[in-house]
């Protein structure tokens, strides 16, 4: 009995602990309740539509019904088999891989410029990134289409006094041309991150190994090499995996830019593709079939660089 | 010596290329017609003109396209600030399981591409008659901002020493109260900062509301701005430049408030630790 008497007391003191442990304890889960539920009813929720979608005839009239047709893997075979798909397919990777490289090395230059510059240059170039880092894209596409424009653009204009090209230059004559001009005006805009993030991070490498490497005889390109590179090997991963998957899915710009008129299968990227197949021929299935694998893509890209990060971050 | 004068003048060049888009806005805004439709470009006019400003302001919806974009980022703002906030404060002043898939899920959600999930936001918006109302793009909106303002205001709040919010719990006051007196004050910098982010990212957003906003009075400014584009080979360069200038502005102004605060906060703790 005594047993059973003090079973029952050290019960009731556990329960009691606990009660009010759950109270206490439920604090944090309701306040990251509201959030968890406009992200499940926003992202949650709508991948999920995405796979089901995918699997599904859904057009302008399922739409209005609010009802899709089963048709199993039909939307994937039809965008395989599609030439046009695995044309996008690869020139979106060249087209990430051209962009990504030309920000990161670029970005990296200019930060070493930024080191290497009197303090008034550097407050200059900092505030014109700054200001170009500031400007919407939709701007920007503006205005590089008004400078790029073949009857009067400046680019055009200053090509011609250099003797490099004609007035009357169009950049939307070939897939090649535009795609350079897209990606001319992704790295303009997205410099001024890169070149930022790194001149920060540069300040952070430490002095003393610097002159320590220097004074036993390295040249200033081992030196980089050697002991600034590994120290921005953890930052230059971030940016890289960034760049890749807003490089990958980007629409802004060369929607815009290369303007809806001018725009072609044979100068598709991935999110016109998808657009142009989504929603221009209000195919939604088959626009989530190509989202689906445009996200498999994306994952597969930055996947390397995302286990790095995590490694990374498990070190530190 | 000359080796820094050499480093100098590649670093005014830069600057220079950088700038000059910026530039070429303003100053083409400012530009008589005549002048901006030369062969031979007018660097800066000698005859500055307010007249495309006002075409652009005179075009159609300009005022219906400035209210709903300030509507759609105020009440999208506000909405996710607060949602954000609460978060944030259970992230950096309590442990709890899960917590970490939370910050992982945080952290993942900003890697998925827009346009990943336009189709079923689309098709789950048009279930609920959200297709061509500010509601359906307010929405969208919000949870595109929450992931990052929970992270940075999660950064801003542990960036507060503890010991006051304890000096202030050992004074008498209880958690809440010390939280209303002590913690609220000092973390408002980062929430205006966050909140300033959020509004420069959704004024900005163009693909969303271009596809969820049929009606052209319903239309925000990114949206309505690149309709001046049109198709046709005459476009009113002097209008559109200054109707750019006037979309830039709003953002340009509070970025560089901000960016101070703010810059680093995508990739903070990357080198640190």
């Amino acid at each position: 009995m005594t047993v059973a008497a003090e079973t029952t007391s050290k019960w009731s003191r556990r329960r009691r602990l606990t009660w009010a442990r759950v109270g206490r304890g439920s604090v944090p889960y309701l306040l990251i309740a509201p959030v968890v539920g406009v992200l499940g009813a926003l992202l949650a929720y709508p991948l999920y539509r995405l796979v089901v979608l995918s699997l599904q005839q859904y057009t302008l009239f399922e739409l209005i019904q609010h009802k899709g047709k089963w048709i199993g893997l039909d939307n994937f075979r039809s965008i395989l088999q599609d030439q046009v798909f695995w044309h996008t397919v690869l020139r979106t990777v060249i087209f990430t891989v051209a962009n990504v490289g030309l920000t990161i090395v670029g970005g990296m230059l200019i930060a070493l410029l930024l080191v290497r510059v009197s303090g008034w240059v550097r407050v200059l170039v900092m505030a014109g990134l700054v200001l170009v880092w500031a400007m919407p894209q939709v701007v920007a596409v503006q205005v590089w289409y008004w400078m790029t424009n073949y009857q009067n653009g400046v680019v055009n204009w200053v090509l011609a006094e250099l003797h490099l090209g004609d007035l009357q230059h169009d950049w939307n004559a070939t897939t090649f041309s535009s795609l350079s001009l897209v990606t001319l005006l992704i790295v303009w805009g997205a410099l001024p991150f890169v070149a930022i993030t790194l001149y920060a991070a540069l300040s952070q490498v430490p002095g003393e190994l610097v002159e320590a490497a220097e004074i036993d005889g390295a040249k200033p390109s081992r030196v980089f090499r050697d002991v600034t590179l590994p120290i921005l090997t953890p930052i230059l991963l971030i940016l890289t995996s960034l760049s890749i998957l807003w490089d990958f899915g980007v629409f802004v710009q060369p929607y815009l830019l290369i303007n809806p008129s001018h725009i072609h299968p044979g100068n598709y990227l991935m999110s016109i593709y998808l657009f142009q197949e989504g929603f221009q021929k209000a195919d939604y299935g088959k626009g989530a079939a190509i989202s689906l694998l445009m996200l498999v893509i994306v994952a597969a890209m930055s996947f390397f660089y995302v286990r790095k990060m995590v490694k990374v971050g498990e070190v530190e | 010596m000359t080796r820094r004068a050499g480093w100098n003048a590649v670093g005014i060049a830069l600057f220079v290329v950088m700038v000059f888009p910026v530039f070429w806005m303003v100053s083409t805004a400012f530009k008589p017609d005549d002048q901006i439709n030369s062969l031979t470009p007018t660097w800066v006019s000698g005859s500055p003109t307010l007249g495309h400003f006002s075409d652009a302001i005179h075009k159609a919806f300009f005022w219906d396209v400035v209210k709903n974009s300030l509507i759609i980022v105020l009440v999208a703002v506000g909405i996710a600030m607060v949602l954000a906030f609460l978060a944030a404060v259970a992230l950096a002043k309590y442990r709890f399981t899960g917590r970490k898939v939370f910050i992982v899920l945080m952290i993942g959600i900003q890697m998925i591409p827009g346009t990943g999930l336009i189709i079923p936001l689309y098709v789950v918006l048009a279930r609920y008659h959200q297709v061509d109302t500010l509601t359906g793009v307010i929405l969208v909106y919000i949870s595109a901002v929450l992931p990052f303002s929970v992270w940075t205001l999660r950064g801003f709040i542990l960036g507060i020493p503890k010991d006051l919010e304890e000096a202030a719990m050992v004074d008498g006051s209880t958690r809440l109260g010390a939280f209303v007196r002590i913690l609220l004050p000092l973390v408002a910098p980062g929430l205006v900062a966050t909140s300033v982010f959020a509004f420069i990212t959704s004024w900005n957003e163009y693909i969303y509301a271009r596809i969820l906003l049929n009606d052209q009075a319903k239309q925000t400014v990114t949206v309505w701005l690149s309709y001046f584009q049109g198709t046709s080979r005459n476009v009113d360069w002097g209008a559109l430049m200054a109707a750019s200038t006037l979309t830039a502005i709003p953002v340009v102004v509070f970025f560089l408030l901000l960016q101070r605060r703010i810059a680093f906060g995508l990739t903070a703790g990357a080198v640190k630790g």
